[in-house]
């Protein structure tokens, strides 16, 4: 986009164009005492560049950054290694652009990209379709749970005590304004999931079941009696996956009966970027379709007979249904759709296998060797990379005494579930391939003599 | 059996207490190719104008209004299966909705057939 800036005749030419003399007759509707005059207390009136930037990396010094220490974070937000390519690519002008493609006949490569990424996730996640995309995964569990009620025509979704509490906190918040009643419960250290109670609680109000997987704890469970169950009483079953490679190694929920899958997609061709931006990966049946949010790209021939890519089934959204709109949330996240289809591209089908396999590898070296510590439970039964050490004190404080040391040691539950101090001492250790047999044994030594 | 039009291009068929309420041929034309209906449930009641069913073609939804107050008594389930019924049938097997009319006064202000059709050459 080029920048134009503007010069002083302009504004002069603008300004006598609606009859105002100087800018800040703009601004009369403004009350005088509520506008600002001088320069913001506390704040430097300006700098040079140089000077910003020696200040800006002085503060930037005083973090712990992922790549610096041995890390182990993982609850929802992954470090992988991301090639240079996904990045390289994506900065090409045709993609970087700045806004969804709603003129979409002009932007064939960007369709192309959208359509590829639609059938990257569909067969990931194990379902019919998917759509491009959602703004990230704890939206995209809620926009499950609101298509769940507009299908089923109930109101009542039961949140697995597994699923990640920001995703419950984000649901709850949007449960305010559409009524919805939610049902959960914090999780227990225990080494079974909950599919069992979940089973026992649905009944005839129930939209929904939403269950993670693999969940906030690293449990596993076949969800295929939890998909049966939930169908049999007319509910559906949602399936939230936080950790997108795991799925190279294990099950998709959408094989083993899920009716809608959703999950984050950062994991594949997006950094941590502290938060955001990531990806929401949506997919369902293709029976449900027609209540999917977001927009699907489908595939077609022109006039001329030739292939042609179009956003279709985007009926439902705020720029054709306003208010009526299936939902409004399809800031669609294009570019770190982009670069998950890229990563994902790169990967092939064989390399996602094999990252998973080398995760997975990792991960049970140090579930192993941190098991060994003494004071330190293993909880899992399995794991995919990320699983639960019950420490014999709050994990919060040992997390932060190895922050400390330059050790980003995982997450504690204290942390993710503040108003359950039951299970405090669980601290979540992830471990992908950028985790060296080194760093393992740098947190378990260290883990040794903090738990001493 | 008369029939009847509104000027939001639905048409009415009244046979006892009972209408048949589906799109115009008019309507289904400009909207192009059909890939959806939404339609009521069974038992849905409506006042004259609200939201009864919405039509989907591939670049645009529209709501389709209750023409007359009533209960609804069957929908065209054959539209889920073949949406484009309403292309190619509009104003006999692409009806939408029967509804049980709950005040015949209501059909008084709506048009017939020469009418609609001139409010259509006026369009």
């Amino acid at each position: 986009m080029r920048y134009l800036p503007l010069t002083d005749t302009d504004r002069q030419e603008m300004l006598s164009v609606i009859g105002a003399e100087t800018i800040d007759d703009l601004f009369i509707d403004v009350p005088a005492e509520a506008r600002l005059t001088g320069t913001i207390a506390g704040l430097p009136d300006h700098a040079s560049e140089l000077a910003v930037e020696r200040h800006m990396g002085a503060l930037a010094r005083k973090n712990l950054s992922a790549g610096e220490a041995p890390f182990f974070l993982g609850a929802g937000a992954y470090k992988h290694h991301v090639p240079a390519s996904v990045d390289h690519l994506i900065q090409r002008g045709e993609f970087l652009t700045a806004y969804t493609p709603y003129q979409p006949e002009i932007a064939q490569g960007t369709l192309q990209v959208l359509f590829e990424f639609q059938t990257q996730v569909a067969r990931l996640l194990g379902v019919d379709v998917a759509n491009a995309s959602m703004y990230d995964g704890s939206t995209a569990c809620w926009e499950a749970i609101g298509m769940a009620r507009r299908i089923t025509k109930r109101g009542k979704a039961l949140l697995s005590s597994g699923l990640h509490p920001h995703y419950v906190s984000v649901a709850n918040t949007m449960a305010k304004f559409t009524g919805d009643a939610l049902v959960h419960q914090a999780p227990t250290l225990d080494a079974a999931t909950d599919i069992d109670a979940l089973i026992a609680s649905i009944d005839k109000d129930t939209s929904c079941v939403v269950v993670q997987y693999p969940d906030i704890l690293g449990r596993i469970a076949d969800l295929t009696p939890l998909a049966e169950a939930a169908n049999a009483a007319g509910a559906l079953l949602v399936a939230v996956v936080t950790e997108p490679v795991a799925l190279g190694a294990i099950k998709a929920p959408g094989a083993m009966g899920a009716d809608i899958v959703v999950g984050e997609g950062q994991s594949i061709g997006v950094g941590l970027q502290f938060g955001g931006p990531y990806l929401g990966l949506f997919g369902c049946k293709q029976k449900y379709v027609r209540q999917m949010p977001g927009r699907l790209c489908g595939e077609t021939l022109d006039a001329a007979g030739k292939r042609g890519f179009v956003l279709t089934l985007s009926t439902r959204e705020q720029h054709i249904r306003r208010e009526k709109a299936t939902s409004n949330i399809c800031t669609n996240s294009g570019l770190c759709a982009l670069a998950f289809s890229i990563h994902m591209t790169l990967l092939g089908e064989k390399g996602l296998r094999e990252l998973a396999t080398l995760n997975h590898g990792l991960a049970v070296q140090a579930a192993d060797r941190l098991a060994q510590v003494p004071g330190v439970t293993l909880l899992n039964d399995g794991f995919f990379n990320e699983f639960t050490l019950v420490l014999t004190k709050d994990a919060r404080d040992v997390v932060r005494n190895l922050a400390d040391k330059g050790i980003l040691a995982g997450v504690s539950l204290g942390r993710l579930f503040p108003d359950a101090p039951a299970i405090g001492n669980g601290l979540v250790i992830a471990v992908t391939e950028t985790v060296t047999p080194e760093d393992i044994e740098t947190l378990a030594a260290a883990l040794e003599e903090e738990l001493a | 059996m008369s029939r009847y039009f509104t000027d939001e291009h639905e048409w009415i068929d009244v046979e006892g207490e009972i209408a048949t309420v589906g799109i115009t041929d008019y309507a289904q034309e400009q909207l192009g190719d059909i890939v959806f209906v939404e339609l009521p449930a069974e038992g849905t009641t409506f006042e004259k104008g609200d939201d009864a069913a919405v039509v989907e073609s591939v670049k645009a939804a529209s709501d389709v209004y209750a023409p007359i107050s009533g209960e609804v008594v069957e929908a065209n389930g054959a539209l889920e299966d073949e949406p484009a019924l309403v292309n190619s049938d509009a104003e006999e097997d692409g009806w939408f909705f029967k509804l049980r009319i709950a005040d015949t006064s209501e059909l008084e202000g709506l048009m017939n057939e020469a009418a609609y059709k001139k409010f259509v050459a006026s369009l």
